[in-house]
C-alpha cells in the first residue's frame, strides 16, 4: 500500500469554480490517487493504512435542467463512516444515489462529472448499474423490507430476485443477521413474514439484506430518521462495528448522530459542497460561516 | 376526550346514514337472492339435481336442463380470462412501470373509454365484425392447421364460444387494466427501490416486489374481471349462436346462463317456463358467487403462504 492516505484537517472547498481543483489538495488527474499524508495529522489512524474507496469528481446532479447538486468533489476513505450532513433541500440524498447510480431510476435525471470506485468511473460504462448495486449497497429513510417474503428470504433478497440461491444459504442469512446485530432476535423466526418485525428490527433486516451480497461500500439515506431514540442507538452502534469492514457513507440530518458514528464530515447547502473534512475539526473549527451557522442552529 | 356537544348531533346522523348505507347493500343483495329463490322453487323442486344436469331445454314439454347453458357461460367466461388476464395486467404494468407519465395517461384515458363503451355496441360489432372476420379469414386457417383437435372442429360458423369468449375477452381487458393498473400504483416506490438497490434489472423488480406486494389486488382485478364476464348478456347473446348444446369444439354455437334469460324471459308463457328462467338465474348468481370465494380463499392462501 501506497502512504497513508487521510484527509487530514479541514479543508475549505471554495464554491467558486476556481477554487474547486485546489480545494481537493489532488489535481484533477491524481484524482483516484491515495491523497498525501499530512504528517502532523491529529486524526491520522495508527492502525493499518487505509485508501480511497471512493472519489466523487465535480459531480453535478439533478432533474432536466434544475441541478439539485453542483460541481460537489469529495472522496470515501475506505473503512471508515463518511457523514453528509445539511439542511432538507441541499442535496444530500442525491449526492449518495449517484454512488450507486439510484438516481439515474427516477425519470428526467440526469449527472455529470465522475464517481471513481476503486479509482475506477462507475459512469464510464465498464461496470453495469446492477453489477455496481451489488458492490455498493443501500439502506433507506423508511425501513423497506419485502412484506411477502419471509425474514430469511429478505435477507436473501439479493438471490431470489434473480432467481438464484448462493452456497450455503443458512450461513450467508445466518452471518448477515449477525453483522446486522439481528440474528439473536430473529434466529427463532426466520419463517415469520418480513413485515411482522418491529420499525427497528426492520431496518437492521434492511442492513442484512444489503450486508448478504457483500457489498465493498454501504451507503445509508437518513437511516435512524424512522425511528425511536433507542432503536437508532442500536444502529448507531452497528455502524461503529460494521465500519471495520464496510466503507460507510451516511446521511443524517442529525448533526448530533454525524459527530458520534463519523470520521469524515462533508457540509452541504443548496447543492454545494461547504466544506469537507475529519469531523472532529468540522464540528469544533469549522473554516466556513455558514458550517459554523448551521451546526450552532442557527439555519437548517 | 371532551364531548362537544354541537356537533355530537350530526355525527349520529353520520353514523346512522352509513350504517343505513351499508345494511341497503346487504338487504339488495339478499332481496334479490329471495326473490330468485322464491321465483324459481316451482323449477328447483320439480328438477331437483337434474335441474342443474339436464341436458334437454324443452319448455312445450316442460323439461328443463341447465347444463349447456352453464357449460357456455363457463367456458366463454374462462376463454375471456385465458386472454384478459395477461393482456390486461401487462397493459396494467405498462403504464404503471414502463410508460412515462404522459403515455400512461393517454392510454389509460383511453382504456377507460373502452370500459365505457355499452355492451351493445360491442355485441353489433362482434356480429357485424368480428364473427366475418373470424368465419372467412381466421377459422378455416385454424382449421387447417388444427382441423384434427376436436377444439377447432365442425363448420366455422363465425358465431360460437370461441367468438363470444374473444369479444368478452376484449370487454373484460379494460375492467381488468383500470383495476391493476392503481394497484399497482400502489405498491410503495420504496419497494422498488430496495430491488433496485440489491442489483435487480427492471423486470426481477417488477417480478420480484411489484407482482408479490400486488398480488391480492391483482387477484381482485381478475375477479372483478370474471364477474363481467359470466354475467355479460347483451353482447354475448349476439354472437354465442343460441343453441342449447354442449361441445368441445370452439367453433361451435352455444348458449350462456344470462343469454336463455334474455332471449326467452318475453317468450315464458307458462308459470313453470318462468320459474326456469328464474333457476338459471339462481345457477348464475351460486356461480358467481362459489368464484367469487373461491379467489378470496386463494388470495388469503398466498397471503398467508408468504413466499417460500
Amino acid at each position: 500500500m501506497n502512504p497513508m492516505p487521510m484527509p487530514t484537517e479541514t479543508r475549505r472547498i471554495a464554491t467558486g469554480a476556481a477554487g474547486r481543483d485546489v480545494a481537493l489538495v489532488a489535481p484533477r488527474p491524481h484524482l483516484g490517487m491515495p491523497f498525501q499524508r499530512d504528517e502532523d495529522s491529529p486524526t491520522a489512524p495508527d492502525k493499518e493504512p487505509r485508501g480511497i474507496k471512493m472519489v466523487i469528481d465535480s459531480l453535478t446532479a439533478g432533474y432536466g435542467s434544475h441541478a439539485v447538486l453542483r460541481n460537489v468533489s469529495l472522496p470515501v476513505i475506505e473503512r471508515t463512516v463518511t457523514a453528509v450532513i445539511g439542511p432538507s433541500g441541499c442535496g444530500k440524498s442525491t449526492l449518495v444515489r449517484c454512488l450507486n447510480r439510484m438516481h439515474e431510476i427516477i425519470p428526467n435525471a440526469c449527472v455529470s462529472g465522475r464517481v471513481l470506485l476503486d479509482g475506477r468511473d462507475i459512469y464510464g460504462g465498464h461496470l453495469d448499474p446492477i453489477e455496481l448495486r451489488r458492490r455498493v449497497g443501500m439502506v433507506f429513510q423508511k425501513p423497506n423490507p419485502f412484506p411477502t417474503m419471509t425474514v430469511r428470504d429478505n435477507v436473501l433478497a439479493g438471490w431470489r430476485l434473480t432467481g438464484t440461491r448462493p452456497p450455503n444459504a443458512d450461513g450467508v442469512v445466518e452471518d448477515a443477521l449477525r453483522r446486522a446485530a439481528l440474528w439473536d432476535e430473529v434466529k427463532d423466526r426466520l419463517k415469520a413474514p418480513g413485515a411482522s418485525l418491529s420499525g427497528g428490527q426492520a431496518q437492521r433486516l434492511c442492513i442484512a439484506r444489503a450486508l448478504a451480497v457483500r457489498p465493498d461500500v454501504l451507503l445509508m439515506d437518513e437511516p435512524c430518521s424512522a425511528l425511536d431514540p433507542i432503536a437508532t442507538a442500536r444502529i448507531e452502534e452497528l455502524i461503529h462495528e460494521l465500519a471495520s469492514s464496510v466503507t460507510i457513507v451516511i446521511v443524517t440530518h442529525n448533526m448530533q448522530q454525524a459527530a458520534r458514528v463519523s470520521e469524515n464530515t462533508a457540509f452541504l447547502y443548496m447543492g454545494e459542497l461547504i466544506e469537507f473534512g475529519a469531523t472532529a475539526g468540522l464540528f469544533t473549527r469549522p473554516s466556513d460561516p455558514r458550517t459554523e451557522d448551521y451546526i450552532t442552529g442557527r439555519f437548517g | 376526550m371532551q364531548a362537544r356537544p354541537n356537533t355530537s348531533g350530526a355525527d349520529t346522523a353520520f353514523h346512522a346514514t352509513l350504517v343505513l348505507a351499508g345494511l341497503g347493500v346487504v338487504t339488495v343483495l339478499a332481496g334479490v337472492a329471495w326473490e330468485l329463490l322464491s321465483l324459481s322453487g316451482e323449477a328447483l323442486s320439480k328438477g331437483g339435481i337434474g335441474f342443474i344436469t339436464g341436458m334437454t331445454w324443452d319448455p312445450v314439454a316442460e323439461e328443463f336442463g341447465a347444463l349447456p347453458a352453464l357449460y357456455g357461460t363457463l367456458v366463454t367466461s374462462a376463454l375471456a380470462l385465458l386472454i384478459a388476464v395477461p393482456l390486461g395486467i401487462g397493459s396494467a404494468v405498462f403504464m404503471s412501470e414502463i410508460a412515462s407519465s404522459r403515455v400512461a395517461t393517454v392510454v389509460g384515458v383511453l382504456v377507460d373509454l373502452l370500459a365505457a363503451i355499452p355492451s351493445v355496441i360491442y355485441g353489433l360489432w362482434g356480429l357485424f365484425v368480428l364473427a366475418p372476420l373470424l368465419r372467412e379469414h381466421v377459422q378455416p386457417g385454424v382449421q387447417k392447421l388444427f382441423g384434427e383437435l376436436p377444439l377447432f372442429a365442425g363448420p366455422p360458423l363465425g358465431v360460437g364460444y370461441g367468438t363470444a369468449g374473444l369479444l368478452l375477452a376484449i370487454m373484460v381487458i379494460p375492467v381488468i387494466t383500470a383495476v391493476s393498473r392503481e394497484v399497482l400504483r400502489a405498491v410503495p416506490d420504496t419497494q422498488r427501490e430496495a430491488a433496485y438497490a440489491l442489483g435487480a434489472t427492471p423486470f426481477e423488480v417488477i417480478r420480484g416486489t411489484v407482482f408479490p406486494y400486488a398480488r391480492s389486488g391483482l387477484v381482485g382485478a381478475v375477479v372483478l374481471g370474471l364477474g363481467r364476464a359470466l354475467g355479460e348478456t347483451m353482447a354475448v347473446t349476439m354472437v354465442i349462436g343460441n343453441r342449447y348444446d354442449i361441445s368441445a369444439s370452439l367453433f361451435a354455437p352455444g348458449y350462456t346462463l344470462a343469454a336463455v334469460i334474455a332471449n326467452e324471459f318475453t317468450e315464458a308463457f307458462s308459470p313453470h317456463y318462468l320459474s326456469a328462467l328464474a333457476g338459471l338465474g339462481v345457477v348464475l348468481l351460486g356461480t358467481t358467487l362459489i368464484l367469487n370465494a373461491a379467489a378470496r380463499l386463494l388470495v388469503r392462501g398466498v397471503r398467508h403462504g408468504g413466499a417460500g
